[in-house]
């Protein structure tokens, strides 16, 4: 296995209640995000991890890739595995141009090679679709390029397991697609990936396993069909949500 | 006394009030930096000291630190006063400003987002590199207009000098004054002070633009 999360939990006391119209807890009780999550992923691997808002989805993806440290459990990654994390909204360093943004952690942090360094990274930005748009900086771009430079960015670095932390929640309709056929595109490199995301024919095309969350577990998961077919009631019910296209 | 004499006088003094300018500005940047890292802290004591210190440089007048600076030493230890008053003016200036440009740097870091440190932080920057390749060229464009806004301010506070009798362009302007009864040296003085800050403004202008690339 290139990942294997073994009883992950994790807290966050709540804050600011009032501001945030929080009515049922005070500030100071505690919200239990992830309870007691165990997850492997296979070399190659396809994960989608699907549920609703505050499901703990995205702490789990945070968790794994060192952003927040876990309440307790274990985070095991094959000896030498390298990860990749691309974000909600991108993160790009605007002071950078696209080549550079690709190129130069692993150059100051892979220390590769100056020149082999761009190279790849033109290679990478040409199978995102973006070959001419090196010397571009991330204001001129649209968010769907922009979210293409990041996956870039993550792959230059060689990720055995590339995590996507709802790649597509912060573009417009118009852009999801784009960002979502790049993806796809990866599945033939053999990169491991587990995507977060609420575009439910998305992980149902792509994915060999889907993951359901609610309430910081969970609660079904299996291949696309069993899981969008599953007899679960909470399932059923998250789906029943999102066929009728009622959010 | 003629004016052209007049302007000949001062103007032997702007080396001087140049010195106390870019000397101040060479300490004060880079300790301004030194002094926002202490305040950002993450230890209580550290950050609420330097808070405390950030405080009182501004919170009192520059003139009543150079004086301290400059005679203090004095009073206190016995020490006698140094011949050559650029070093505890310069002191004095540099202490003063790193104060303000500490504050300055502070909002700028503080207004990066968190999800630039989190993108470096997967990409595996160690924190070094995250701040100096990452952060810091983003901060220093959006201190830009604050930084000039401070620079020009030190042309003009470099009159401050006076007070300790440094032979600056002000100082001996204004002993000119006194002698001749005239108020033509200030005049004088005022249109220095503004051709000084003319070339400021324009040289700030010009990395503000080079800083224009990105949004």
């Amino acid at each position: 296995m290139i990942l294997e999360l073994k009883h992950i939990k994790k807290s966050f006391p709540y804050r600011n209640c009032e501001e945030k119209g929080i009515t049922d807890h005070k500030d100071g009780d505690v919200n239990q995000v992830l309870k007691d999550i165990s997850l492997g992923v296979e070399p190659g691997e396809i994960v989608s991890i699907i549920g609703p808002s505050g499901s703990g989805k995205s702490t789990l993806l945070r968790c794994a890739t060192g952003l927040e440290t876990p309440d307790s459990g274990e985070i095991i990654y094959e000896d030498g595995a390298n990860f990749g994390l691309v974000f909600q909204n991108f993160n790009l360093f605007p002071h950078m141009s696209v080549l550079e943004n690709v190129s130069d952690a692993p150059i100051r942090v892979a220390k590769k090679d100056k020149k082999v360094a761009i190279q790849e990274a033109l290679k990478w930005l040409d199978k995102m679709g973006l070959g001419d748009r090196g010397a571009a900086y991330p204001c001129e771009l649209s968010g769907g390029q922009q979210q293409r430079v990041a996956i870039a960015r993550a792959l230059a670095m060689d990720p055995e397991i590339l995590f996507f932390d709802e790649p597509t929640s912060a573009l417009d309709p118009e852009l999801t697609g784009e960002v979502l056929k790049v993806i796809k595109s990866l599945a033939d490199l053999h990169i491991a990936m587990v995507i977060v995301t609420h575009e439910m024919a998305f992980a149902r095309d792509i994915s060999d396993r889907v993951i359901f969350m609610d309430g910081g577990v969970i609660v079904d998961q299996g291949t696309p069909d069993q899981v969008f077919e599953s007899m679960n009631e909470r399932t059923q019910s998250f789906l029943g949500r999102y066929k009728s296209g009622n959010w | 006394m003629s004016l052209w004499t007049m302007i000949v006088k001062m103007s032997e003094g702007l080396g001087r009030t140049c010195a106390i300018f870019f000397l101040t500005l060479i300490f004060a940047l880079p300790l301004g930096m030194i002094v926002a890292l202490l305040r950002m802290s993450k230890n209580k004591v550290v950050s609420s000291v330097t808070r405390f210190i950030i405080s009182v440089l501004r919170g009192t007048p520059l003139m009543l630190q150079l004086l301290a600076v400059t005679y203090g030493p004095y009073y206190l230890f016995g020490i006698s006063i140094s011949r050559n008053k650029l070093i505890p003016v310069v002191i004095a200036f540099s202490i003063n400003y790193a104060a303000y440009f500490a504050e300055i740097y502070r909002g700028g870091i503080e207004s990066i987002s968190q999800g630039q440190y989190e993108a470096a932080k997967v990409l595996g920057y160690t924190k070094a590199q995250t701040f100096i390749h990452i952060i810091l060229p983003q901060v220093i464009k959006r201190i830009m207009p604050s930084v000039t806004n401070e620079v020009v301010t030190l042309v003009k506070d470099t009159s401050i000098a006076f007070t300790v009798s440094y032979q600056e362009m002000f100082t001996i302007g204004k002993q000119i004054a006194n002698s001749q009864t005239s108020f033509v040296p200030f005049v004088v003085a005022g249109v220095f002070y503004f051709l000084f800050n003319a070339i400021v403004d324009f040289v700030m202008g010009r990395i503000e633009k080079k800083l224009d690339y990105y949004k």
